[in-house]
Protein backbone atom coordinates (compact mmCIF):
# COMPACT_ATOMS: atom_id res chain seq x y z
CA UNK A 1 0.00 0.00 0.00
CA UNK A 2 1.25 3.45 -0.83
CA UNK A 3 1.84 5.88 2.03
CA UNK A 4 2.56 9.59 1.96
CA UNK A 5 5.93 9.91 3.66
CA UNK A 6 8.80 12.35 4.04
CA UNK A 7 12.02 11.15 2.44
CA UNK A 8 13.74 11.06 5.82
CA UNK A 9 11.00 8.92 7.37
CA UNK A 10 10.72 6.60 4.40
CA UNK A 11 14.48 5.95 4.57
CA UNK A 12 14.01 4.80 8.20
CA UNK A 13 11.06 2.58 7.36
CA UNK A 14 13.08 0.95 4.57
CA UNK A 15 16.12 0.48 6.82
CA UNK A 16 14.06 -1.27 9.50
CA UNK A 17 12.40 -3.45 6.85
CA UNK A 18 15.87 -4.28 5.49
CA UNK A 19 16.82 -5.76 8.85
CA UNK A 20 18.71 -2.83 10.35
CA UNK A 21 18.70 -3.52 14.09
CA UNK A 22 21.05 -0.79 15.30
CA UNK A 23 20.96 2.95 14.69
CA UNK A 24 23.35 5.52 16.12
CA UNK A 25 23.00 9.19 15.32
CA UNK A 26 23.38 12.77 16.38
CA UNK A 27 21.04 15.66 15.51
CA UNK A 28 21.67 18.02 12.59
CA UNK A 29 19.27 19.70 10.14
CA UNK A 30 17.97 18.68 7.59
CA UNK A 31 18.09 15.00 8.64
CA UNK A 32 16.60 15.26 12.13
CA UNK A 33 13.51 13.24 11.20
CA UNK A 34 15.78 10.21 10.76
CA UNK A 35 17.05 9.90 14.36
CA UNK A 36 13.62 11.10 15.56
CA UNK A 37 11.81 8.35 13.63
CA UNK A 38 14.37 5.74 14.68
CA UNK A 39 14.02 6.75 18.33
CA UNK A 40 10.28 6.03 18.10
CA UNK A 41 10.32 2.88 15.99
CA UNK A 42 13.66 1.10 16.39
CA UNK A 43 13.23 -0.20 19.93
CA UNK A 44 9.56 -1.15 19.31
CA UNK A 45 10.79 -3.57 16.68
CA UNK A 46 13.56 -5.16 18.67
CA UNK A 47 16.39 -2.88 17.59
CA UNK A 48 18.79 -0.53 19.33
CA UNK A 49 18.73 3.27 19.15
CA UNK A 50 21.34 5.52 20.71
CA UNK A 51 21.61 9.28 20.37
CA UNK A 52 25.38 9.41 20.63
CA UNK A 53 27.40 12.16 22.28
CA UNK A 54 28.68 13.26 18.86
CA UNK A 55 28.88 12.24 15.21
CA UNK A 56 32.25 10.64 15.95
CA UNK A 57 30.70 8.66 18.77
CA UNK A 58 27.90 7.50 16.46
CA UNK A 59 30.15 6.26 13.66
CA UNK A 60 32.33 4.36 16.14
CA UNK A 61 29.25 2.75 17.66
CA UNK A 62 28.45 1.66 14.08
CA UNK A 63 31.94 0.15 13.88
CA UNK A 64 31.23 -1.86 17.02
CA UNK A 65 27.80 -3.06 15.91
CA UNK A 66 29.06 -3.93 12.42
CA UNK A 67 31.95 -5.89 13.95
CA UNK A 68 29.37 -7.83 15.97
CA UNK A 69 27.72 -8.77 12.67
CA UNK A 70 24.44 -6.82 12.76
CA UNK A 71 22.99 -4.52 10.13
CA UNK A 72 23.70 -0.98 11.29
CA UNK A 73 23.01 2.54 10.04
CA UNK A 74 23.91 6.11 10.95
CA UNK A 75 22.81 9.37 9.40
CA UNK A 76 24.01 12.94 9.40
CA UNK A 77 24.43 15.98 7.18
CA UNK A 78 27.50 17.44 5.49
CA UNK A 79 29.56 18.87 8.42
CA UNK A 80 28.46 15.90 10.53
CA UNK A 81 29.62 13.53 7.77
CA UNK A 82 32.95 15.39 7.79
CA UNK A 83 33.28 14.43 11.46
CA UNK A 84 32.51 10.78 10.61
CA UNK A 85 35.24 10.47 8.00
CA UNK A 86 37.80 8.95 10.37
CA UNK A 87 35.30 6.26 11.30
CA UNK A 88 34.35 5.63 7.67
CA UNK A 89 38.00 5.07 6.79
CA UNK A 90 38.31 2.64 9.73
CA UNK A 91 35.16 0.79 8.56
CA UNK A 92 36.71 0.50 5.09
CA UNK A 93 40.04 -0.62 6.59
CA UNK A 94 38.41 -3.22 8.84
CA UNK A 95 36.09 -4.30 6.01
CA UNK A 96 32.92 -3.69 7.96
CA UNK A 97 29.46 -3.30 6.39
CA UNK A 98 27.60 -0.15 7.43
CA UNK A 99 25.06 2.19 5.82
CA UNK A 100 25.67 5.91 6.17
CA UNK A 101 22.92 8.34 5.15
CA UNK A 102 23.98 11.88 4.24
CA UNK A 103 21.09 14.35 3.88
CA UNK A 104 23.50 17.01 2.76
CA UNK A 105 23.40 20.79 3.16
CA UNK A 106 25.29 23.75 1.81
CA UNK A 107 28.87 24.52 2.82
CA UNK A 108 31.73 24.87 3.38
CA UNK A 109 32.02 24.97 7.15
CA UNK A 110 28.77 24.93 9.08
CA UNK A 111 27.24 26.44 5.92
CA UNK A 112 23.47 26.51 5.60
CA UNK A 113 20.65 23.98 5.85
CA UNK A 114 19.23 24.26 2.34
CA UNK A 115 19.77 21.78 -0.52
CA UNK A 116 23.26 21.64 -2.03
CA UNK A 117 25.57 19.13 -3.69
CA UNK A 118 28.96 20.40 -2.57
CA UNK A 119 29.68 17.05 -0.90
CA UNK A 120 30.29 15.10 -4.12
CA UNK A 121 34.05 15.00 -3.57
CA UNK A 122 33.58 14.21 0.12
CA UNK A 123 31.30 11.28 -0.75
CA UNK A 124 33.14 9.81 -3.70
CA UNK A 125 36.76 10.60 -2.90
CA UNK A 126 36.56 10.17 0.85
CA UNK A 127 37.53 12.67 3.50
CA UNK A 128 39.06 9.79 5.39
CA UNK A 129 42.65 8.65 5.01
CA UNK A 130 44.01 5.80 2.96
CA UNK A 131 43.25 3.93 -0.22
CA UNK A 132 39.55 3.24 -0.15
CA UNK A 133 36.27 3.85 -1.94
CA UNK A 134 32.73 3.18 -0.89
CA UNK A 135 29.61 2.70 -3.00
CA UNK A 136 27.56 5.92 -3.03
CA UNK A 137 23.87 5.91 -4.00
CA UNK A 138 22.09 9.15 -4.99
CA UNK A 139 18.29 8.69 -5.18
CA UNK A 140 16.08 11.29 -6.89
CA UNK A 141 12.71 10.35 -5.40
CA UNK A 142 11.38 9.13 -2.07
CA UNK A 143 10.52 5.79 -3.70
CA UNK A 144 14.01 5.36 -5.13
CA UNK A 145 15.53 6.33 -1.76
CA UNK A 146 13.73 3.43 -0.06
CA UNK A 147 14.60 0.96 -2.82
CA UNK A 148 18.27 1.98 -2.64
CA UNK A 149 18.35 1.55 1.15
CA UNK A 150 17.62 -2.18 0.64
CA UNK A 151 20.31 -2.27 -2.03
CA UNK A 152 22.77 -0.39 0.21
CA UNK A 153 22.43 -2.90 3.07
CA UNK A 154 22.86 -5.84 0.70
CA UNK A 155 25.89 -4.34 -1.07
CA UNK A 156 27.45 -3.45 2.31
CA UNK A 157 27.12 -7.07 3.46
CA UNK A 158 28.18 -8.74 0.20
CA UNK A 159 31.36 -6.66 -0.24
CA UNK A 160 31.97 -5.92 3.48
CA UNK A 161 32.17 -2.19 2.91
CA UNK A 162 30.62 1.00 4.22
CA UNK A 163 27.98 2.29 1.78
CA UNK A 164 26.66 5.84 1.58
CA UNK A 165 23.21 7.00 0.50
CA UNK A 166 23.39 10.71 -0.27
CA UNK A 167 20.43 13.04 -0.79
CA UNK A 168 19.70 16.61 0.16
CA UNK A 169 17.11 18.46 2.21
CA UNK A 170 14.80 18.58 -0.81
CA UNK A 171 14.46 14.79 -0.80
CA UNK A 172 14.68 14.48 2.97
CA UNK A 173 11.93 17.01 3.62
CA UNK A 174 9.57 16.34 0.71
CA UNK A 175 6.64 13.95 0.91
CA UNK A 176 5.71 11.57 -1.90
CA UNK A 177 3.59 8.44 -2.10
CA UNK A 178 5.89 5.53 -1.40
CA UNK A 179 5.64 1.78 -1.17
CA UNK A 180 8.21 -0.06 0.96
CA UNK A 181 9.20 -2.93 -1.34
CA UNK A 182 10.62 -5.13 1.40
CA UNK A 183 12.72 -8.10 0.37
CA UNK A 184 14.65 -10.59 2.47
CA UNK A 185 18.24 -9.53 3.20
CA UNK A 186 20.87 -11.23 1.05
CA UNK A 187 22.49 -14.05 3.02
CA UNK A 188 26.21 -13.59 3.63
CA UNK A 189 28.80 -15.42 5.69
CA UNK A 190 29.52 -13.40 8.82
CA UNK A 191 31.77 -15.96 10.48
CA UNK A 192 34.31 -13.12 10.86
CA UNK A 193 32.06 -11.29 13.34
CA UNK A 194 33.14 -10.73 16.93
CA UNK A 195 29.87 -11.88 18.43
CA UNK A 196 30.99 -13.37 21.73
CA UNK A 197 31.16 -16.96 20.50
CA UNK A 198 34.93 -17.32 20.61
CA UNK A 199 34.65 -20.44 22.78
CA UNK A 200 33.26 -22.38 19.83
CA UNK A 201 35.71 -21.22 17.14
CA UNK A 202 39.13 -19.53 16.78
CA UNK A 203 39.09 -15.99 18.15
CA UNK A 204 38.01 -13.31 15.67
CA UNK A 205 39.76 -9.93 15.58
CA UNK A 206 38.35 -6.91 13.71
CA UNK A 207 41.00 -4.26 13.21
CA UNK A 208 42.30 -1.79 10.65
CA UNK A 209 45.84 -1.60 12.06
CA UNK A 210 48.49 -3.48 10.11
CA UNK A 211 52.15 -2.60 10.71
CA UNK A 212 53.50 -5.13 8.23
CA UNK A 213 53.99 -3.24 4.95
CA UNK A 214 53.77 -6.28 2.66
CA UNK A 215 50.70 -7.63 4.45
CA UNK A 216 48.93 -4.27 4.33
CA UNK A 217 49.76 -3.87 0.66
CA UNK A 218 48.29 -7.33 -0.01
CA UNK A 219 45.15 -6.38 1.92
CA UNK A 220 44.76 -3.21 -0.13
CA UNK A 221 45.18 -5.19 -3.34
CA UNK A 222 42.55 -7.67 -2.19
CA UNK A 223 40.16 -4.82 -1.36
CA UNK A 224 40.73 -3.22 -4.75
CA UNK A 225 39.85 -6.54 -6.39
CA UNK A 226 36.50 -6.20 -4.62
CA UNK A 227 36.22 -2.58 -5.82
CA UNK A 228 36.76 -3.82 -9.37
CA UNK A 229 33.90 -6.27 -8.90
CA UNK A 230 31.70 -3.49 -7.48
CA UNK A 231 32.50 -1.34 -10.54
CA UNK A 232 31.48 -4.19 -12.84
CA UNK A 233 28.35 -5.34 -11.02
CA UNK A 234 26.90 -2.46 -9.02
CA UNK A 235 27.13 0.62 -11.26
CA UNK A 236 23.68 2.18 -11.82
CA UNK A 237 22.65 4.95 -14.21
CA UNK A 238 19.35 6.33 -15.51
CA UNK A 239 20.27 7.20 -19.10
CA UNK A 240 17.35 8.82 -20.94
CA UNK A 241 19.32 10.12 -23.93
CA UNK A 242 17.71 8.99 -27.18
CA UNK A 243 18.83 9.00 -30.77
CA UNK A 244 18.10 12.50 -32.08
CA UNK A 245 18.98 14.28 -28.85
CA UNK A 246 21.37 17.14 -29.45
CA UNK A 247 22.42 17.80 -25.88
CA UNK A 248 22.85 15.47 -22.91
CA UNK A 249 22.24 17.06 -19.51
CA UNK A 250 23.91 15.33 -16.57
CA UNK A 251 22.52 15.71 -13.06
CA UNK A 252 22.01 13.54 -9.98
CA UNK A 253 19.77 13.38 -6.94
CA UNK A 254 16.67 15.50 -6.39
CA UNK A 255 18.04 18.42 -8.49
CA UNK A 256 17.86 16.13 -11.54
CA UNK A 257 14.07 16.46 -11.27
CA UNK A 258 14.43 20.16 -12.03
CA UNK A 259 16.46 19.18 -15.10
CA UNK A 260 13.58 16.89 -16.16
CA UNK A 261 11.29 19.96 -16.17
CA UNK A 262 13.89 21.96 -18.12
CA UNK A 263 14.13 19.17 -20.71
CA UNK A 264 10.33 19.24 -21.16
CA UNK A 265 10.59 23.00 -21.71
CA UNK A 266 13.37 22.55 -24.29
CA UNK A 267 11.54 19.77 -26.15
CA UNK A 268 8.43 21.96 -26.39
CA UNK A 269 10.45 24.44 -28.45
CA UNK A 270 12.14 21.82 -30.60
CA UNK A 271 15.48 21.41 -28.83
CA UNK A 272 16.03 17.70 -28.21
CA UNK A 273 17.71 17.10 -24.89
CA UNK A 274 18.13 13.99 -22.76
CA UNK A 275 18.99 13.35 -19.12
CA UNK A 276 21.88 11.24 -17.87
CA UNK A 277 21.39 10.60 -14.16
CA UNK A 278 24.12 8.67 -12.35
CA UNK A 279 22.44 6.68 -9.55
CA UNK A 280 25.75 5.40 -8.19
CA UNK A 281 28.24 8.27 -7.83
CA UNK A 282 30.88 5.65 -7.09
CA UNK A 283 31.18 3.56 -9.14
CA UNK A 284 30.57 6.35 -11.68
CA UNK A 285 29.02 5.40 -15.04
CA UNK A 286 32.00 6.58 -17.13
CA UNK A 287 31.17 4.30 -20.08
CA UNK A 288 27.84 6.01 -20.76
CA UNK A 289 29.71 8.98 -22.19
CA UNK A 290 31.54 6.86 -24.76
CA UNK A 291 28.34 5.28 -26.06
CA UNK A 292 26.04 8.22 -26.70
CA UNK A 293 24.01 8.45 -29.92
CA UNK A 294 25.77 10.25 -32.80
CA UNK A 295 23.20 13.07 -32.61
CA UNK A 296 24.64 14.27 -29.29
CA UNK A 297 26.90 17.27 -29.79
CA UNK A 298 27.00 18.88 -26.36
CA UNK A 299 27.17 17.95 -22.69
CA UNK A 300 25.80 20.14 -19.92
CA UNK A 301 26.46 19.25 -16.29
CA UNK A 302 24.05 20.74 -13.72
CA UNK A 303 24.86 20.61 -10.02
CA UNK A 304 23.91 22.49 -6.88
CA UNK A 305 27.59 23.24 -6.37
CA UNK A 306 30.45 25.09 -8.05
CA UNK A 307 31.06 21.93 -10.12
CA UNK A 308 32.32 18.66 -8.68
CA UNK A 309 30.69 15.74 -10.55
CA UNK A 310 31.81 17.55 -13.72
CA UNK A 311 35.31 16.15 -13.07
CA UNK A 312 33.96 12.59 -13.38
CA UNK A 313 31.94 13.54 -16.46
CA UNK A 314 35.14 14.87 -18.05
CA UNK A 315 36.93 11.61 -17.27
CA UNK A 316 34.07 9.73 -18.95
CA UNK A 317 33.90 12.08 -21.94
CA UNK A 318 37.69 11.89 -22.38
CA UNK A 319 37.75 14.91 -24.65
CA UNK A 320 35.05 13.60 -27.00
CA UNK A 321 32.64 16.50 -26.38
CA UNK A 322 32.89 19.98 -24.90
CA UNK A 323 31.60 19.80 -21.31
CA UNK A 324 29.62 22.80 -20.07
CA UNK A 325 28.47 23.57 -16.56
CA UNK A 326 25.55 25.31 -14.89
CA UNK A 327 25.25 25.39 -11.12
CA UNK A 328 23.87 27.29 -8.16
CA UNK A 329 25.12 26.89 -4.62
CA UNK A 330 24.83 28.05 -1.05
CA UNK A 331 21.31 26.64 -0.84
CA UNK A 332 19.96 28.46 -3.93
CA UNK A 333 18.08 25.98 -6.13
CA UNK A 334 18.09 26.46 -9.89
CA UNK A 335 14.80 26.97 -11.72
CA UNK A 336 14.00 24.83 -14.78
CA UNK A 337 14.13 28.02 -16.89
CA UNK A 338 17.74 28.72 -15.86
CA UNK A 339 18.84 25.28 -17.05
CA UNK A 340 16.81 25.60 -20.24
CA UNK A 341 18.49 28.99 -20.88
CA UNK A 342 21.95 27.50 -20.35
CA UNK A 343 21.15 24.60 -22.71
CA UNK A 344 19.66 26.93 -25.33
CA UNK A 345 22.79 29.11 -25.36
CA UNK A 346 25.04 26.07 -25.78
CA UNK A 347 22.97 24.58 -28.62
CA UNK A 348 22.41 27.86 -30.46
CA UNK A 349 26.01 28.97 -29.88
CA UNK A 350 27.08 25.75 -31.58
CA UNK A 351 30.29 25.49 -29.55
CA UNK B 1 -2.65 17.83 -16.38
CA UNK B 2 -0.52 19.35 -13.63
CA UNK B 3 -1.64 21.60 -10.79
CA UNK B 4 0.94 23.65 -8.89
CA UNK B 5 -0.31 24.81 -5.50
CA UNK B 6 1.48 27.05 -3.01
CA UNK B 7 0.07 27.34 0.52
CA UNK B 8 1.68 30.14 2.48
CA UNK B 9 1.21 31.94 5.80
CA UNK B 10 2.51 32.40 9.33
CA UNK B 11 4.10 29.43 11.06
CA UNK B 12 1.33 28.03 13.27
CA UNK B 13 -1.50 28.78 10.82
CA UNK B 14 -1.49 25.20 9.63
CA UNK B 15 -0.23 25.84 6.11
CA UNK B 16 1.96 22.71 6.09
CA UNK B 17 -0.92 20.56 7.38
CA UNK B 18 -3.30 22.01 4.80
CA UNK B 19 -0.84 21.05 2.08
CA UNK B 20 -0.44 17.56 3.52
CA UNK B 21 -4.19 17.00 3.56
CA UNK B 22 -4.42 17.92 -0.12
CA UNK B 23 -1.40 15.72 -0.94
CA UNK B 24 -2.96 12.83 0.96
CA UNK B 25 -6.24 13.20 -0.96
CA UNK B 26 -4.38 13.32 -4.28
CA UNK B 27 -2.46 10.13 -3.42
CA UNK B 28 -5.68 8.31 -2.47
CA UNK B 29 -7.18 9.34 -5.80
CA UNK B 30 -4.24 7.74 -7.57
CA UNK B 31 -2.51 10.92 -8.76
CA UNK B 32 1.20 11.61 -8.71
CA UNK B 33 1.83 14.12 -5.94
CA UNK B 34 4.66 15.88 -4.12
CA UNK B 35 4.58 17.98 -0.94
CA UNK B 36 7.59 20.14 -0.21
CA UNK B 37 7.86 22.48 2.79
CA UNK B 38 10.00 25.55 3.10
CA UNK B 39 12.47 24.53 5.78
CA UNK B 40 14.66 27.52 6.48
CA UNK B 41 14.97 28.72 10.05
CA UNK B 42 11.18 28.72 10.46
CA UNK B 43 9.52 29.50 13.77
CA UNK B 44 6.02 30.09 15.10
CA UNK B 45 4.99 33.56 13.92
CA UNK B 46 7.54 33.53 11.09
CA UNK B 47 6.61 32.63 7.53
CA UNK B 48 6.11 29.12 6.26
CA UNK B 49 4.96 27.69 2.98
CA UNK B 50 4.59 24.40 1.19
CA UNK B 51 4.38 23.41 -2.45
CA UNK B 52 1.90 20.74 -3.47
CA UNK B 53 2.10 19.48 -7.04
CA UNK B 54 -0.59 17.15 -8.35
CA UNK B 55 -0.15 15.55 -11.75
CA UNK B 56 -1.20 12.62 -13.88
CA UNK B 57 2.43 11.96 -14.85
CA UNK B 58 5.78 11.87 -13.07
CA UNK B 59 6.53 15.13 -11.28
CA UNK B 60 9.86 16.84 -11.88
CA UNK B 61 10.74 19.61 -9.47
CA UNK B 62 8.62 19.52 -6.29
CA UNK B 63 8.94 23.29 -5.84
CA UNK B 64 5.95 25.44 -6.86
CA UNK B 65 7.14 28.92 -5.88
CA UNK B 66 7.00 30.07 -9.52
CA UNK B 67 4.36 29.62 -12.23
CA UNK B 68 1.80 28.98 -9.50
CA UNK B 69 -1.67 27.71 -10.54
CA UNK B 70 -3.25 28.19 -7.11
CA UNK B 71 -1.92 30.46 -4.37
CA UNK B 72 -3.50 30.02 -0.95
CA UNK B 73 -2.25 33.03 1.03
CA UNK B 74 -3.04 33.17 4.73
CA UNK B 75 -1.17 36.37 5.58
CA UNK B 76 -0.09 39.65 3.96
CA UNK B 77 3.57 38.66 3.59
CA UNK B 78 2.49 35.67 1.47
CA UNK B 79 0.53 37.87 -0.91
CA UNK B 80 3.40 40.34 -1.20
CA UNK B 81 5.94 37.61 -1.84
CA UNK B 82 4.03 35.35 -4.23
CA UNK B 83 1.28 37.30 -6.03
CA UNK B 84 3.56 38.05 -8.98
CA UNK B 85 4.49 34.37 -9.21
CA UNK B 86 0.93 33.25 -9.97
CA UNK B 87 0.48 32.40 -13.64
CA UNK B 88 -1.99 34.49 -15.67
CA UNK B 89 -5.41 32.86 -15.27
CA UNK B 90 -4.42 31.35 -11.93
CA UNK B 91 -6.42 31.27 -8.71
CA UNK B 92 -5.64 33.24 -5.55
CA UNK B 93 -7.36 32.41 -2.24
CA UNK B 94 -6.76 35.11 0.35
CA UNK B 95 -7.39 35.02 4.09
CA UNK B 96 -9.22 38.36 4.14
CA UNK B 97 -9.41 38.40 7.96
CA UNK B 98 -5.73 39.31 7.92
CA UNK B 99 -4.95 40.52 4.39
CA UNK B 100 -6.52 43.96 4.00
CA UNK B 101 -4.74 45.07 0.83
CA UNK B 102 -6.67 44.71 -2.45
CA UNK B 103 -4.99 42.55 -5.05
CA UNK B 104 -4.29 44.71 -8.08
CA UNK B 105 -3.72 41.96 -10.63
CA UNK B 106 -6.70 41.59 -12.94
CA UNK B 107 -5.47 38.51 -14.82
CA UNK B 108 -6.02 36.13 -11.88
CA UNK B 109 -9.22 35.03 -10.11
CA UNK B 110 -9.23 36.19 -6.50
CA UNK B 111 -11.43 34.67 -3.81
CA UNK B 112 -11.44 36.39 -0.42
CA UNK B 113 -12.18 34.06 2.49
CA UNK B 114 -12.72 35.48 5.99
CA UNK B 115 -10.89 32.43 7.33
CA UNK B 116 -9.43 33.50 10.68
CA UNK B 117 -12.66 35.23 11.78
CA UNK B 118 -14.80 32.25 10.79
CA UNK B 119 -12.45 29.93 12.68
CA UNK B 120 -12.67 32.09 15.81
CA UNK B 121 -16.47 32.11 15.49
CA UNK B 122 -16.50 28.29 15.41
CA UNK B 123 -14.35 28.34 18.51
CA UNK B 124 -10.83 27.46 17.36
CA UNK B 125 -8.51 29.74 15.40
CA UNK B 126 -6.47 26.68 14.46
CA UNK B 127 -9.05 25.56 11.90
CA UNK B 128 -8.55 28.70 9.78
CA UNK B 129 -6.55 26.55 7.35
CA UNK B 130 -9.57 24.31 6.83
CA UNK B 131 -11.78 27.32 6.14
CA UNK B 132 -9.37 28.15 3.30
CA UNK B 133 -10.12 24.72 1.78
CA UNK B 134 -13.49 26.19 0.79
CA UNK B 135 -11.69 27.97 -2.06
CA UNK B 136 -10.42 24.67 -3.48
CA UNK B 137 -13.85 23.07 -3.15
CA UNK B 138 -15.66 25.96 -4.82
CA UNK B 139 -13.21 26.89 -7.57
CA UNK B 140 -11.49 23.63 -8.55
CA UNK B 141 -12.36 20.03 -9.36
CA UNK B 142 -9.39 18.66 -7.42
CA UNK B 143 -11.46 17.00 -4.67
CA UNK B 144 -14.80 16.92 -2.85
CA UNK B 145 -15.69 17.47 0.78
CA UNK B 146 -16.16 13.68 1.00
CA UNK B 147 -12.48 13.22 0.04
CA UNK B 148 -11.46 15.65 2.79
CA UNK B 149 -13.63 13.82 5.30
CA UNK B 150 -11.97 10.51 4.48
CA UNK B 151 -8.50 11.96 5.10
CA UNK B 152 -9.62 13.66 8.33
CA UNK B 153 -11.03 10.36 9.57
CA UNK B 154 -7.77 8.65 8.78
CA UNK B 155 -5.82 11.32 10.67
CA UNK B 156 -8.01 11.84 13.71
CA UNK B 157 -10.37 8.86 14.15
CA UNK B 158 -8.33 7.06 16.79
CA UNK B 159 -6.76 9.83 18.83
CA UNK B 160 -8.84 13.01 18.34
CA UNK B 161 -12.21 12.05 16.80
CA UNK B 162 -13.80 15.28 18.11
CA UNK B 163 -11.64 17.22 15.62
CA UNK B 164 -13.39 15.70 12.61
CA UNK B 165 -16.76 17.53 12.94
CA UNK B 166 -14.94 20.74 13.95
CA UNK B 167 -12.81 20.67 10.79
CA UNK B 168 -15.77 19.80 8.56
CA UNK B 169 -17.78 22.63 10.10
CA UNK B 170 -14.92 25.03 9.30
CA UNK B 171 -15.00 23.99 5.65
CA UNK B 172 -18.80 24.29 5.42
CA UNK B 173 -18.81 27.74 7.03
CA UNK B 174 -16.10 28.85 4.63
CA UNK B 175 -18.15 27.67 1.65
CA UNK B 176 -21.28 29.40 2.93
CA UNK B 177 -19.39 32.65 3.53
CA UNK B 178 -18.23 32.51 -0.10
CA UNK B 179 -21.82 32.25 -1.27
CA UNK B 180 -22.10 28.50 -1.80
Amino acid sequence: MKMLMKGNEAICEAAIAAGCTAFFGYPITPQNEIPEYMSFHMTDRGGVFVQAESEIGAINMCYGAAAAGVRVMTSSSSPGIALKQEGISYLAGAQLPCVIVNISRSGPGLGGILPAQGDYFQCTRGGGNGDYYMPVYAPFSVQEATDLIFKAFDVADVYRTPVMVVADGMLGQMMEPVEINARPPVKTDKSWATNGESGTRPRNVVNSLNLNAEALEAMNHARFELYKEIEQKEMMVDNRVQDGDEIAIVAYGAPSRIVINAIDELKAEGINAGLIRPITLWPFPYDVFQNLPKSVKHILVCELSMGQMIDDVKIGVAGKYPVNFYGRCGGVIFEPSEIADAARKIVKGGC
Amino acid sequence: MITRILVSGFGGQGVLTLGQIMADIAMRKGSEVTWMPSYGAEMRGGTANCSVIISDKMIGSPIATTNIDILCAMNTASVTKFIDKVRPGGLVFVNSSIVKEKIERTDVTVLEIDASNIAVKIGNLRVANMVMLAGFLLKTDLFTIGDVEEVLKNRFATRNPQLIPLNLEAIKQGMEACGA
